[in-house]
């Protein structure tokens, strides 16, 4: 049984399990929306005293950043006890690909190129994970939410907003992957 | 004790990002690129199960645990900010490789280099709340 809970998921399981946590979520009385949480740490931090986006109750949010800190315990536990120890199973045709930009065949879940402690320490990957991680807190709130918010919640709703959100993704993920990750990196 | 339930189920959804290898920055090129039905596969799956789901929220009135009436409150039309945000977030996306759920992911993962990415995420956002009116929504 462990042995089959440690290979990778199949996408209709995972899809499932997503749609089952957004729906507990929702009748428990809250909604699927993570980045909601980067606004509410903003908020506890004391934002609200400099920024009125951030002057609300805070606290009401609380029970996402407890569904935050699951999510940390989550993947602590998958790696530690329902991984099998392989790489991601990418396509072939996507390691050819991400070779000719100097990102080597996955020997984990992420590459060491980007994620190691020494690309960290250089500025080019430091900046790379700094700019990364901006432009999706800046987008997310930007649009009103991020893949959970729009991508699940929204179009489950089939919320015209969220397809619009949506197709910006994919925009800006395009735009990433095939104009400015070559030259990036 | 009333917040456990959300931490079990953001424990499953740690899990499931890592299980099925969405937390992944290879899957998310993969996805980018085309060259994969599986993360199509996992977003469709929810959003098919959703439609049905909410449909049927709707349809027969349910009311969550608290005995209150489920409701979906339609987001703002506007055409800009989504667009424009969307975009965005997207750029950061792909370079990342990660959304703000996986981001943590990772970091339990043991990833702890995402810890940067989610630092960033936040300055992000306060970075929108602090020039919002300034910006076309």
């Amino acid at each position: 049984m462990l042995e089959f809970i440690q290979q990778p998921w199949t996408w209709w399981v995972s899809g499932a399990l997503i749609s089952a946590i957004m729906f507990l979520l929702i009748f428990f009385g809250q909604s699927f929306g993570f980045s909601a949480n980067l606004r509410t740490i903003c908020s506890a931090a004391g934002g609200g005293k400099f920024v009125k986006f951030f002057d609300f109750n805070w606290r009401s949010q609380i029970w996402n950043l407890v569904f935050l800190i699951g999510a940390v315990l989550g993947g602590f536990i998958a790696s530690q006890f329902l991984s099998d120890g392989n790489p991601v199973q990418i396509s072939e045709n996507t390691i050819t690909d991400l070779s000719k930009l100097g990102i080597s065949a996955p020997t984990s879940a992420q590459p060491d190129e980007l994620f190691s402690i020494e690309s960290l320490f250089t500025l080019k990957g430091f900046l790379i994970l700094a700019i990364g991680g901006l432009m999706v807190g800046f987008g997310s709130r930007y649009a009103g939410g991020c893949t959970s918010g729009h991508a699940i919640s929204g179009l489950s709703d089939l919320q015209l907003p969220s397809l619009i959100a949506v197709i910006g993704f994919f925009i800006g993920g395009l735009l990433m992957t095939f104009v400015l990750l070559p030259l990036i990196l | 004790m009333k917040f456990i339930k959300f931490l079990l189920l953001g424990t499953l959804f740690g899990i499931v990002m890592a299980k099925s290898e969405a937390f992944s920055w290879f899957r998310i090129q993969e996805m980018f690129r085309f060259q994969a039905f599986h993360m199509y596969g996992i977003i469709g799956t929810a959003v098919t199960l959703g439609v049905i789901g909410v449909a049927l929220i709707k349809k027969y009135n349910l009311r969550d645990v608290k005995g209150n009436p489920i409701l979906f409150y339609p987001k703002d039309k506007s055409t800009m900010r989504y667009l424009i945000g969307g975009t965005i977030f997207g750029l950061g996306w792909a370079l990342s490789g990660a959304c703000p759920g996986p981001m943590v992911v990772n970091i339990g993962y043991g990833y702890i280099a995402m810890i940067v990415v989610f630092l960033f995420a936040i300055v992000g956002t306060y970075l929108y709340g602090a020039i919002k009116d300034k910006l076309p929504h």
